[in-house]
């Protein structure tokens, strides 16, 4: 099967994916009477041009790196977890939970906590699918769409009529208490003798998300579990005969998985809002699907992706700002690399394959 | 609830239940030739947009719903080409669609039209009109049968007869047609039908065709029947309510139309009250939202009588060389 060396797949095809993604995306500027370029120059400065730019990019970026991993923690089972939104929106609903409960001291204290509730609600969320998947053979796609709607309306329903203070009009829980605020990066940058700006999102689950990756890297290619993920992801049969339980490597792929999407809200609900709003997670969930498929599946690949889309994320708000291309732009990019480094990956790699193999020959 | 309340709750779920049954029924073409599409939700969104903007500019309703089958037919060949062309991941392939759908009426709809991602309400002959049916207010003062037919079966817009018609035509076609059988064979066991002499590549792209057409049918019915006009993410998620009916119709036709009228009374429910009350237990309206989503789960879940997908649905076809 190895046609290509292995830095082409790796980096390659992923590259020119991109790049196909990012000149379609300048045609459809071009298309509504923009300039790309100026575009693009006005996109680097909003969300790489300063601190504050840098402090935006970064909070979305750390939605997507948990997202991300969500959707390549289950794809190294070859399972397809679309319902990160679902699993995100009842972390949120974790990480409130946890915060209200208690008058939290610190946020130190109030951080690990939240956390686990995140994790625990989102990974529950995404167990009744995997359950389905794995013992009734109910397909794990349609099941997790589903699971997004009726997390939707389970969210809707206790904002309403459960959460909400008495004589607030606004769907959302009470703002939580000062001990579980949670530091930014300018408090975290601060004594290191960094200015960065104050008036940003991003904070310390950041740091949460970088440990994330580092923990799903040990667990795929270090941990026992993760190779009989990967083991069931390339050949169930296989799998079987060397004794794999398909059943609990499946469940634990997708309790996992849901956890890491889940974990998204501590960013969101206890890093930003700081109370739990309706719809908190924002569509993260699915760009976790574009992040996972750039990034290879791989936790440095997501997390290079997730920076790539914090950036488009940010990028495509400040055009929005200043000039007449809607913030809609951005779904539209996030198409094109699903589309191409997904649904389309064979367009790319069928002639590039060829040309490894021309190549090949050529020197034999 | 008195009679003409239930009359008019019906009503809106023939209303509701139309774009429904022509999304349900295209991806019933789609699924049953082995192409999964979970793009429905975008093709009729593309639809919808392409329906309205056309519409708006022409002021006709007709080059509107051609240009709206148009949109979503482009898409649909997207989906083909990725899936069957280049064998990728068809899952991936609908999630893409369905985002490319939601970026692009916004964008365009703001440059064309700058009405924060609108098209200008429709009037007159760029909208579907009601239609009345013969003799449906000479027989209204007829008890019970007289206002059913002049409420509930007369006073629709032609999309909503075309889409009941759809029902018999696609189980005839399915079942009693040359390229049903095949189409039908393609979804399950394609190599037969290979060996048979027949194309599987041409047999799936035609499937995907029709689904097309008809998520265009459905997308221009929403934009232009029963609302005036196209507006941002308007679907509002009735193209995974229609794969939710597919699943729970089991892949047939009638039991299509069962399910997304059962579903349209849902939402027309949901629409009319806000709270139910059900043997003293107040049922909120959050329920009725989640209830399709719910009954699928069950469905598939298998505990209420198993839902089997087409047996070779989302397996990209590989020519033995």
């Amino acid at each position: 099967m190895s046609q290509m060396p292995k830095w082409a797949d790796l980096v390659l095809i992923p590259l020119i994916s991109l790049i196909v993604a990012a000149l379609l995306s300048a045609l459809v500027i071009l298309g509504i009477g923009e300039d790309p370029v100026a575009a693009v120059k006005m996109m680097v400065t909003g969300a790489l041009g300063s601190t504050y730019a840098w402090g935006y990019t970064l909070y979305y970026a750390t939605n997507f790196i948990f997202t991300g991993l969500a959707v390549a923690v289950a794809f190294h089972a070859r399972l397809f977890n679309i319902g990160g939104e679902g699993q995100a929106t009842l972390g949120g609903l974790g990480v409130a939970l946890v915060c209200l409960a208690l008058p939290w001291p610190h946020w130190a204290l109030a951080l690990p906590v939240a956390a686990l509730g995140a994790a625990l609600f989102g990974a529950a969320w995404a167990a009744i699918p995997a359950w389905l998947q794995a013992r009734r053979g109910s397909h794990i796609v349609i099941t997790t769409i589903m699971f997004n709607f009726i997390a939707a309306s389970l969210l809707n329903y206790l904002l309403v009529n459960v959460l909400r203070p008495t004589g607030s009009m606004d769907p959302s829980t009470a703002r939580f208490a000062d001990g579980t605020h949670l530091p930014t990066l300018h408090d975290l940058l601060a004594p290191l003798g960094i200015a960065f700006s104050k008036a940003v999102p991003a904070n310390i689950s950041f740091l949460l998300a970088l440990a994330a990756c580092v923990a799903v890297w040990m667990l795929i290619w270090r941990s026992r579990l993760g190779y009989e993920i990967r083991a069931l992801g390339h050949s169930e049969p296989a799998a079987i005969y060397a004794g794999i339980r398909p059943v609990r490597t499946v469940m634990w792929a997708m309790l996992i998985s849901g956890a890491l999407a889940g974990l998204m809200a501590v960013n969101t609900v206890m890093g930003e809002a700081e109370r739990l709003v309706l719809n908190s997670v924002e569509g993260a969930g699915f760009i976790g699907i574009a992040v996972a498929l750039m990034g290879r599946n791989h936790p440095a690949g997501v997390f290079l992706a997730a920076i790539l889309f914090g950036f488009l994320y940010q990028g495509g708000a400040e055009l929005a700002l200043w000039t007449d291309i809607p913030r809609e732009l951005i779904v539209v990019i996030q198409a094109l690399v699903i589309l191409f480094t997904g649904a389309l990956d064979n367009m790319v790699r069928m002639p590039l394959e060829r040309l490894f193999l021309s190549l090949r020959k050529g020197r034999a | 609830m008195d009679f003409p309340t239930l009359l008019q709750v019906l009503d809106s779920t023939v209303r509701l239940a139309t774009p429904l049954l022509l999304a349900c029924l295209a991806g019933l073409f789609s699924e049953r030739s082995g192409i999964y599409d979970i793009g429905l939700e975008g093709k009729m969104l593309a639809a919808a947009f392409c329906s309205a903007a056309t519409a708006a500019v022409t002021g006709s309703v007709w080059l509107g719903l051609l240009a709206g089958i148009g949109g979503s037919m482009a898409l649909a060949g997207l989906h083909g080409l990725s899936a069957i062309t280049f064998r990728g991941n068809q899952l991936i392939s609908g999630v893409a669609i369905n985002f490319l759908a939601a970026g692009l009426t916004v964008v365009l709809a703001q440059d064309w039209f700058h009405q924060g991602g609108r098209t200008p309400s429709l009037l007159g002959g760029a909208r579907f009109e009601a239609i009345a049916l013969p003799f449906a207010e000479t027989l209204r003062p007829v008890p019970v049968l007289g206002p059913v037919y002049a409420e509930l079966i007369s006073g629709h817009t032609l999309l909503v007869y075309v889409a009941a018609l759809l029902v018999p035509a696609s189980w005839w076609v399915l079942y009693r047609t040359r390229f049903g059988l095949r189409l039908r064979a393609v979804g399950e066991n394609p190599e037969a039908v290979d060996t048979a002499g027949v194309s599987v590549q041409a047999t799936r792209y035609a499937a995907v065709a029709i689904c097309g057409l008809l998520c265009g049918l459905a997308g221009a019915y929403l934009a232009t029947a029963l609302q005036a006009g196209f507006s941002r993410d308007m679907t509002a998620g009735r193209g995974y309510i229609a794969l939710a009916a597919l699943i729970f119709a089991k892949w047939r036709p009638w039991q299509a139309l069962g399910a997304t009228l059962l579903f349209g009374l849902l939402q027309a429910v949901a629409l009319r009250y806000q709270n139910i009350e059900l043997g003293g237990v107040g049922l909120p309206v959050q329920v009725m939202d989640a209830l399709p989503y719910i009954l699928t789960v069950v469905i598939l879940a298998g505990f209420v009588g198993r839902a089997i997908p087409p047996r070779a649905g989302g397996e990209p076809y590989v020519k033995e060389r």
